[in-house]
């Protein structure tokens, strides 16, 4: 340790927890796994997957198409087709699992990295594409897919997810949990130390809102590690806003589903909210304009890559539930599938055209607006002609 | 009819919206019980109970985050933020999401979010308590930006703003919140929310103002009576966007324009003014467009302030360089 590190943390801070330092960097913390990454199925006193093989089947297909997606969208962005991308490699499971978890009414926010959640909740993945090429700024209806715009203000949509929870609880949507309403904030351990999510929290305890605090700790902000945001694993921190916080093998497709949906009946029969700290590890850059090699080793990256979300499934399915690779074999093709029509699906996106967007800043254009709009257009019509 | 304070014509307008709508809430620091630090809120909560009248926890990007979210959801916040000084933590909210999600969303989502801000000075309060900071919403595309500077305005203003779908700052002037006016609730109002108002016709030269700073304006004029001066007065009301049809029709009349306002003078509403006068009525005008407004430094410590705000005598002073030019 160098001496940059501050002395243990006094006791007050964690008095239930004892030491406290510097647990939050090692997986010793117990975990919520139903899945080795060997793939053997294991126990857990609270907490079970109650779905059959064929599901298994499901969330596999999930992973490995939307993993497919998003190395094709690293592509793109590689080949100069999209200004940048975030990639969600590493963290399938955590997305597929909690997105999976979710009733046709629950409502999402995400991130910018969700792009598995939106896959769950049948956002086409090209629409994703839009943002990242340049040619919009979220190019879906949220109402289309319960799926909000992706929010770049890191930890901002947890302060909306909070406010719509209100909403639903206004509405009468909660007290069934099957088929009342919950809303999911997605976020990252980097945003775990805004004031907007710990003001989302405040909110969301003291109005005991259904909101389910989804954390996907990846380790790593950009280029800080994740003791530069915490002093204690990150689930403990629901303990002090009063509703309940779990870790959970954030690799592990089956308990996040179980961990997630848990949560959510909770959120719906209006007990109100919780966090979920995914614990997992984010296998590519923060966006493809980041390089990794700068502030990390290569072990980590080896260390981690023995616990491949996608990896472990593969081998239940393979060994314990008698699935072929006709199966596998056709997952591939159908992800090839997939990407292909991505790609010419990003290729064929129309650049915008200014004028239209003058349009969209206010509901009831302003004057000024409209008569900037013209200057614009004029102007742009001067050159029409020219070579 | 009977008389009544902006204060309370702007809580019988809140009452008007909720009775009217039942997705509008109401929600902010202190408004349920005790009715707001003004009591503008007063009575509502026991009225609309504690779902729509909100006390939230002392966060202001919560109070916006979260009325967002409400907003995605269907409903209409009206967000109090308790001065002027306190909306700074709510500032990233406002300008990334409040203000964007229109454009972002070409046009899929609509935030019909209120933010009510008692503003300015002229109450001897403690520093971060007498701020103007209305420019730093104006400039904001996707932000409309309102004052009221009488009880009748008042009352359907905040209605007005209520009703639009497009989210609205509404500035409250909080040293005007004692004034008293006849309301007359069921004469329905004259001006729409983005339109100026002129409350005294005048030939000589034009005071655009807003806010607080309509009555001193109007003092003003009726002071330059003494001086043979006939001065119109021109209430704003709306300064993003500002009502450039109303400016400029005041401007070929009277060929001078003085604008006041309590906020800083640098880019400030006035200079906005100015500009857009110059380019639409150069021909027009005897004497360069001036501003008697604050000075460029932080609210100064309230025994100063009197010296810091425009007063009676620093307008008429601006009278006396934009007719003498």
């Amino acid at each position: 340790m160098s001496e940059s590190v501050p002395g243990p943390a006094p006791e007050v801070f964690a008095p239930h927890e004892a030491p406290v330092s510097p647990p939050q960097a090692s997986e010793e913390v117990e975990f919520v796994q139903l899945l080795t990454p060997e793939g053997e199925r294991v126990e857990h006193p609270d907490y079970s997957f109650d779905l059959d093989d064929d599901a298994i089947k499901g969330f596999y297909r999930d992973m490995v198409l939307v993993r497919r997606i998003d190395s094709e969208a690293t592509a793109l962005q590689r080949q100069g087709e999209l200004g940048l991308w975030a990639s969600l490699l590493g963290q399938e499971a955590a997305q597929i699992g909690s997105g999976r978890a979710l009733n046709d009414r629950d409502m999402v926010f995400p991130t910018y990295r969700e792009h598995g959640v939106a896959w769950c909740q049948g956002v086409d993945p090209l629409r994703l594409l839009g943002l990242f090429r340049g040619v919009d700024q979220g190019g879906w209806d949220p109402k289309d897919n319960n799926f909000h715009l992706y929010t770049i203000v890191i930890g901002a949509q947890t302060l909306h997810a909070t406010g719509y929870a209100m909403g639903q609880q206004r509405d009468h949507a909660i007290g069934d949990a099957e088929n009342g309403e919950a809303t999911i904030a997605y976020f990252g351990d980097g945003a775990s130390s805004q004031g907007d999510v710990n003001e989302a929290f405040i909110w969301s305890s003291v109005f005991n809102a259904p909101v389910v605090f989804f954390c996907q700790n990846n380790q790593w902000a950009i280029s800080e590690p994740i003791d530069r945001q915490t002093r204690i694993p990150l689930y403990q921190r629901a303990a002090g806003f009063g509703f309940p916080g779990v870790r959970v093998d954030g690799n592990d497709v089956l308990a996040t589903y179980a961990v997630t949906q848990q949560a959510l009946k909770r959120a719906r029969e209006g007990s109100g909210p919780s966090l979920i700290e995914a614990y997992t590890y984010r296998m590519g850059a923060h966006t493809t304009s980041d390089d990794p090699t700068k502030y990390r080793l290569n072990e980590d990256l080896e260390h981690w890559k023995l616990k491949d979300p996608i990896e472990r499934v593969h081998a239940y399915l393979a060994r314990h539930a008698g699935v072929d690779h006709d199966f596998f074999d056709q997952v591939e093709a159908d992800a090839d599938k997939i990407a292909a029509e991505l790609r010419d699906g990003c290729l064929a996106l129309p650049d915008p055209v200014l004028t239209d967007f003058f349009k969209h800043v206010y509901v009831e254009e302003t004057p000024q607006l409209a008569e900037q709009r013209d200057q614009f257009a004029a102007y742009a019509a001067s050159f029409e002609g020219e070579g | 009819m009977t008389k009544i304070t902006l204060g309370k014509a702007i809580n019988a307008g809140l009452r008007a919206a909720m009775e009217k709508d039942p997705k509008v809430v109401v929600m902010g620091e202190d408004i349920g019980k005790l009715g707001g630090v003004f009591r503008v809120t007063e009575g509502l909560q026991k009225d609309f109970g504690e779902d729509r009248v909100i006390d939230t926890p002392l966060a202001e990007s919560g109070i916006i985050g979260t009325a967002v979210g409400l907003a995605l959801r269907g409903y209409r916040p009206v967000c109090e933020i308790q001065f002027d000084g306190f909306v700074f933590p709510a500032y990233d909210q406002i300008i990334n999401q409040v203000a964007k999600m229109h454009y972002r969303s070409e046009g899929r989502i609509k935030m019909p979010v209120v933010i009510r801000i008692p503003y300015g000075g002229g109450i001897g309060a403690v520093e971060h308590h007498s701020e103007s900071p209305e420019t730093l919403f104006a400039h904001v595309p996707g932000l409309k930006v309102v004052s009221c500077g009488d009880p009748v305005d008042a009352y359907w203003m905040i209605q007005q703003a209520i009703s639009s779908d497009d989210p609205v700052v509404f500035f409250e002037p909080k040293r005007r919140y004692h004034e008293k006016a006849e309301l007359d609730e069921s004469v329905p109002p004259v001006q729409p929310l983005h339109q100026a108002k002129v409350v005294r016709e005048g030939t000589d030269a034009t005071l655009f103002c807003y806010g607080p700073m309509v009555k001193t304006c109007l003092q003003a004029a009726e002071a330059a009576v003494e001086d043979g001066r006939n001065l119109e007065v021109v209430d704003l009301r709306t300064i993003a966007p500002l009502d450039l049809a109303t400016i400029f029709a005041s401007v070929k009349k009277t060929r001078r324009a003085l604008v006041v306002h309590e906020a800083p003078l640098s880019l400030g509403t006035g200079s906005e003014i100015a500009a857009r006068v110059t380019e639409e009525c150069f021909y027009h005008l005897e004497a360069p467009v001036l501003r008697v407004t604050g000075y460029d430094t932080p609210y100064p410590p309230s025994r100063m302030e009197d010296d810091y705000l425009p007063d009676l005598d620093r307008v008429l002073d601006g009278v006396d360089r934009v007719m003498e030019y």
